[in-house]
């Protein structure tokens, strides 16, 4: 992956009369990159890609493609190209016509469109699709003439508007490799737009995850996932319990929380926060571990006295909802490396324990 | 075989189908076959001397048809003007139907509204204002005056039954259209736009195809009427040439003595060339969709 960037967003903004669709968000996506926009519907995403398609064009900042400011140039003049949500595949034409429609307006010699076209096929296997009509194929079919129309123009760039989303868990998933194994393949760049955490966090190499048209935390999934810098993300992205509270104590990378039940939890901070200021640490369920009352914890862990609620078995995990002394409901999830028949004991509803997180997994967040 | 066994042929169901079909095979056969024998028939008869028709047959109506310049010119010209007025209205209705359809939705309702008022007035009384408004002292030439020009001969010309024509029939030209686009998905051009086409290249290459029903519905109410037609080239044209239109009333009702066979003959030759044409067009325009 080389280091020059492919789309540079600096403080655009689109406005659509009152709404503010994107607000004034500054981007660098890398050439060659996965890089995926994350974010609940009607965070503005689908109008940050239309923007660098150039179907709209900003109220207030530019966009550069390869360094090319792209002003107002329009959409049939820039090097992107989108799979639409809908597809939008020419119902009056074939499959073979769709996927040469780009060649042909791009006034590519002829005698070489049909070998590009069989090659484009081939590449999404639909090689012997060609013939066929968009409206005599499955869904899954017709995403991937969409995809294959779109790459056998070569773009710079290929922008994905919620490509699986009409698509059935099973298909969803297949998709899913088959995209990142082209796009690594290929080495095309793609930003791909969607609102489900999981496609994100297992296809990109970086994710932006956006809410109100603001960009509120740019990283690899790792760093999204494991060091959240607000409420929001760590919300957004995965479960999580929260607990609200005062700052007591603040170090830089660590601080202290007193919690409404008299509580004292400490945390990593990614954002400095200061004493007084109202926080909420987030602890994930997988993160915290259930103690019996009288073991020993780690020394660098946070302890806290609970009941247990109720005992989930799904399998790869046990759920357990537990309940603290002050009514706070959490969860822990244990991941069962034992057979649990071979198990002697385990945790009942109506057991005391001692619920433990590692400072270091434990984040203290604010909005 | 399964199959065999599942839906044996009955003869209740056959009844009923009859029964369903019955009422619209009679009207078709009343209203529609019998007169067209009736007409076929008194094509291949001799006129008589007092407008009767003489059971002698003959090939002559058509023989008059084909050689006689009057008849020949009057099929040119009333094809050549419905051609014509189609194809204007086309021109024009698109894009208006487009304007509409791309509206608001609240918009749209009052549009097409507006297309469809001048329904409510007799077609008659819109031609004779389309008199008033292309007379010698009309409002148009009224206008012309007041810009300091000299006044324009308008009314009694071809050019006024082609406006008239025009005018008439833009609505049938538009609803069709409209219908069309409505139901074209406009994320198609974003996508052609996306795969290089410039505005024009994805309207002929995207919405045109997909709107060739549209087209083809509105060309052939559009073009069927205006080649009939004969009301509007009397009132605005000045009856200085004959159409087809004119022809046929003639020989029906108003020549004396009238010549029904003639008449017959030339509006079995109307329809099968009219026919042919259409089956043409729909071969041409909707192969692509098959
Ligand atoms: N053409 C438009 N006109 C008016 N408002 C729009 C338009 N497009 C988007 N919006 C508004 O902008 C906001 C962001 O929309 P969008 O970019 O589609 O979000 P997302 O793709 O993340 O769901 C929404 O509130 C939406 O209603
Ligand atoms: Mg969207």
């Amino acid at each position: 992956m080389s280091d020059s960037i492919a789309i540079d967003l600096r403080n655009v903004t689109k406005r659509f009369g009152d709404v503010t669709a994107v607000d004034n968000i500054s981007l660098q996506i890398r050439d060659g990159e996965f890089f995926s926009m994350l974010g609940p519907s009607g965070c503005g995403k689908t109008s940050t890609l239309r923007m660098i398609a150039g179907f709209e064009y900003p109220s207030l900042g530019q966009i550069y493609i390869h360094g090319r400011e792209m002003g107002h140039i329009p959409p049939y003049q820039r090097p992107v190209n989108t799979v639409f949500q809908s597809y939008a595949l020419f119902p009056h034409m074939t499959v073979e016509q769709n996927v040469a429609f780009g060649l042909q307006m791009k006034g590519v010699d002829k005698a070489s469109i049909p070998g590009r076209v069989k090659e484009a096929l081939e590449m999404v296997r639909l090689g012997s699709f060609g013939a066929r009509r968009p409206r005599q194929m499955s869904g899954g079919q017709q995403q991937r003439v969409a995809l294959a129309r779109a790459l056998v123009n070569h773009p710079e760039v290929l922008l994905l508007d919620e490509p699986l989303g009409a698509l059935d868990q099973k298909l969803r998933k297949e998709m899913q490799l088959e995209l990142k194994g082209l796009q690594e393949r290929l080495g095309i760049t793609f930003i791909f737009v969607t609102h489900d955490q999981e496609e994100a966090l297992t296809m990109s190499d970086r994710i932006a995850v956006m809410s109100q048209g603001n960009i509120l935390q740019v990283g690899s999934p790792t760093e999204i996932y494991e060091r959240p810098i607000c409420r929001f993300v760590a919300d957004f992205i995965g479960e999580t319990n929260f607990i609200d509270g005062t700052v007591r104590e603040a170090n830089g990378t660590h601080a202290t929380l007193a919690t409404e039940e008299g509580l004292h939890v400490q945390g990593y901070t990614p954002r400095p926060v200061q004493p007084g200021q109202s926080a909420t640490i987030s602890i994930r369920p997988e993160k915290a571990r259930l103690l019996p009352v009288n073991g020993n914890s780690t020394p660098a862990a946070n302890t806290m006295p609970v009941r247990v609620e109720r005992v989930s078995y799904i399998g790869s995990d046990t759920r357990i909802l537990v309940r603290a002394h002050g009514g706070r409901s959490l969860s822990v999830w244990e991941q069962n490396t034992l057979s649990t028949l071979d198990r002697e004991a385990y945790w009942e509803a109506g057991d005391e324990a001692v619920l433990a997180c590692p400072v270091d997994n434990a984040l203290v967040l604010t909005e | 075989m399964a199959a065999k066994s599942l839906d044996p042929p009955q003869r209740s169901d056959r009844l009923r189908t009859w029964l369903l079909l019955g009422p619209g095979l009679i009207y078709l056969l009343i209203f529609f076959a019998l007169p067209l024998v009736v007409i076929v028939l008194y094509s291949f008869l001799t006129p008589g001397p007092r407008g009767n028709v003489e059971w002698v047959f003959t090939f002559n109506n058509y023989i008059t048809l084909f050689t006689g310049d009057l008849y020949l010119s009057a099929y040119w010209r009333s094809i050549w003007s419905s051609l014509l007025t189609t194809f204007v209205c086309l021109l024009i209705g698109y894009p208006l139907a487009l304007f509409i359809v791309r509206s608001p939705p609240r918009w749209r309702v009052v549009l097409l509204f507006l297309i469809l008022i001048p329904f409510w007035t007799n077609f008659l009384v819109r031609t004779y204002a389309w008199m008033i408004i292309l007379a010698n002292n009309g409002l148009l030439n009224g206008l012309i005056q007041a810009l300091g020009m000299p006044r324009q001969t308008l009314l009694n010309t071809e050019g006024a039954t082609l406006v008239g024509l025009i005018y008439g029939e833009l609505p049938f030209m538009i609803l069709p259209l409209y219908a069309a686009l409505d139901r074209f998905d406009f994320n198609l051009m974003e996508a052609a736009a996306d795969l290089g086409a410039n505005r024009w290249q994805a309207f002929l290459r995207v919405m045109l195809p997909q709107t060739m029903p549209g087209v083809v519905a509105g060309s052939v109410l559009v073009f069927i009427p205006t080649v009939g037609q004969f009301v509007v080239s009397d009132l605005l044209g000045g009856a200085k040439v004959d159409y087809l239109g004119n022809i046929l009333q003639r020989l029906f009702q108003r020549s004396n003595p009238p010549n029904w066979p003639l008449g017959s003959a030339m509006a079995i030759v109307f329809m099968f060339v009219l026919t042919v044409a259409i089956i043409i067009y729909f071969r041409g325009t909707t192969e692509e969709d098959r």
